[in-house]
């Protein structure tokens, strides 16, 4: 890709990355990612990119886990029977793509445990929207077309990302996630379709999930440290700042389409650059949601820890059900 | 409060598309045993009509070739053209060979 190139022309020096490493192995291995090869588990890769990919699949597992509280919240409040079993089999999806994640991730090295260890202790990241709370009904509807409009956005370059085993798992999240755009979509058109207070739910849903989708995609390209090395190894293939431009001029005439404004006063369609002009995000924000002072952040957390601390009998009787049954096979 | 010893087991999961095909790989789930193990990759890897059988085998129980050995193992076989059949000249008006 055009701007993948210019990254690479424009890149650090190599042995800046890793100046302990091997340089004729990671001269091969610059090499065959240069060639769109793809790397596997067993394959030699340096160590920098093993963290990277750790700590962005990890984040990314974390997220898909964390993103079923949001919406799990709503499962008994579903206003039909067709909207429960839609929505119980989006938030079992969220679970799967959460364990593909990790899965991926483990193939790097790091254990299940250490990852989940990490998210409690608050050392991992997840996604800043899931900080947000879903006030109402709406907000399920807002969630599935905007949060993971936003997410398709992120994820489909993802199934081309350097990594196999990532790009497998993305492979598997896209072909799932375009039912949870659509659920979402259909709901917001019944709500703006219909009395005038369920319209007005439906507008004020997208006024509160606007932006926070926009921030999805990461800080301004100028701010985003990690992105030209992430280029060049192609763990990443577009810019922060390219995929939010995608999302707006995508998601703009899907809200047209259904007679709800897009809350935003600066937004206009630029002839030139053939793409939405969109105004200020507000990043102090999203700074202050990333650092965890998102409005729901600690009942996220405490949800997570509790589900794991409650289950701690389940995951030990298991395993010593697992025993007694090996050991009476053995005998 | 994480103890290695604690986590369960890994396993691998294969998944038949159906009969006629062969199980191919499709990730893998924990599971403290077998049966768990089915279940588990049952509700990870076929929730939208992916498969009729499951293979799960505990990971630690497959052999992989190393990559490093990947020259020697697989490159012999990049100038054997002659063994595929459009190496050999067939006059074109020489039929069903």
């Amino acid at each position: 890709m055009y701007t993948t190139e210019l990254q690479n022309q424009a890149g650090k020096p190599k042995a800046q990355v890793a100046s302990t490493e091997d340089p004729a192995l990671l001269e091969a291995f610059e090499a065959r990612v240069a060639a769109d090869e793809f790397i596997e588990p067993k394959d030699w890769m340096p160590e920098a990119y093993r963290r990277t990919l750790v700590r962005q699949i990890s984040q990314h597992a974390h997220s898909e886990i964390v993103g079923m509280l949001p919406e799990g919240n709503w499962i008994s409040r579903a206003p039909t029977l067709r909207r429960k079993a839609v929505l119980l089999a989006k938030v079992q999806d969220e679970g799967g793509h959460g364990l593909y994640l990790y899965a991926a991730a483990e193939t790097l090295g790091t254990s299940r445990d250490e990852m989940v260890e990490a998210l409690h202790s608050g050392k991992a990241k997840y996604s800043t929207i899931f900080n947000y709370p879903t006030l109402t009904w709406a907000d399920i509807g807002a969630i599935g077309w905007l949060v993971d409009g936003a997410a398709i956005m992120n994820q489909v370059p993802l199934q081309r990302t350097s990594y196999g085993p990532y790009a497998r798992a993305m492979v598997r999240v896209c072909k799932e996630e375009s039912f949870h755009q659509r659920q979402g979509y259909e709901i917001m058109m019944a709500m703006a379709s219909g009395t005038p207070e369920q319209k007005r739910m439906a507008q004020d849903a997208l006024n509160r999930w606007w932006w926070p989708s926009l921030m999805m995609f990461g800080p301004p390209d100028e701010n985003s440290p990690n992105t030209a090395q992430s280029m060049r190894w192609r763990i990443k293939r577009d810019t922060n700042d390219e995929l939010r431009q995608k999302f707006v001029d995508v998601t703009v005439p899907q809200a047209e389409a259904i007679g709800l404004t897009v809350p935003d006063p600066d937004l206009k369609w630029n002839e030139a650059k053939g793409g939405h002009d969109f105004g200020e995000i507000d990043w102090e924000e999203f700074y202050a949601v990333v650092r965890g002072e998102g409005p729901v952040a600690k009942e996220r957390m405490k949800a997570r820890i509790d589900a794991w601390n409650d289950g701690a009998w389940v995951r030990e009787a298991a395993l010593a059900h697992a025993a007694k049954r090996n050991a009476r096979a053995a005998a | 409060m994480s103890d290695p010893k604690k986590e369960w087991p890994l396993w691998e999961v294969f998944v038949r598309a159906k009969n006629g095909l062969s199980h191919k790989h499709v990730g893998s789930v924990h599971a403290a045993d077998d049966r768990m193990a089915i279940e588990a990759a049952r509700d990870t890897y076929t929730r939208r009509m992916e498969g009729v059988s499951l293979w799960v085998v505990p990971s630690a129980a497959i052999v992989a070739s190393d990559p490093a050995e990947a020259g020697p193992l697989f490159e012999p076989a990049e100038d054997k053209v002659y063994r595929h059949p459009t190496f050999y000249v067939v006059p074109d008006n020489v039929k069903h060979i």
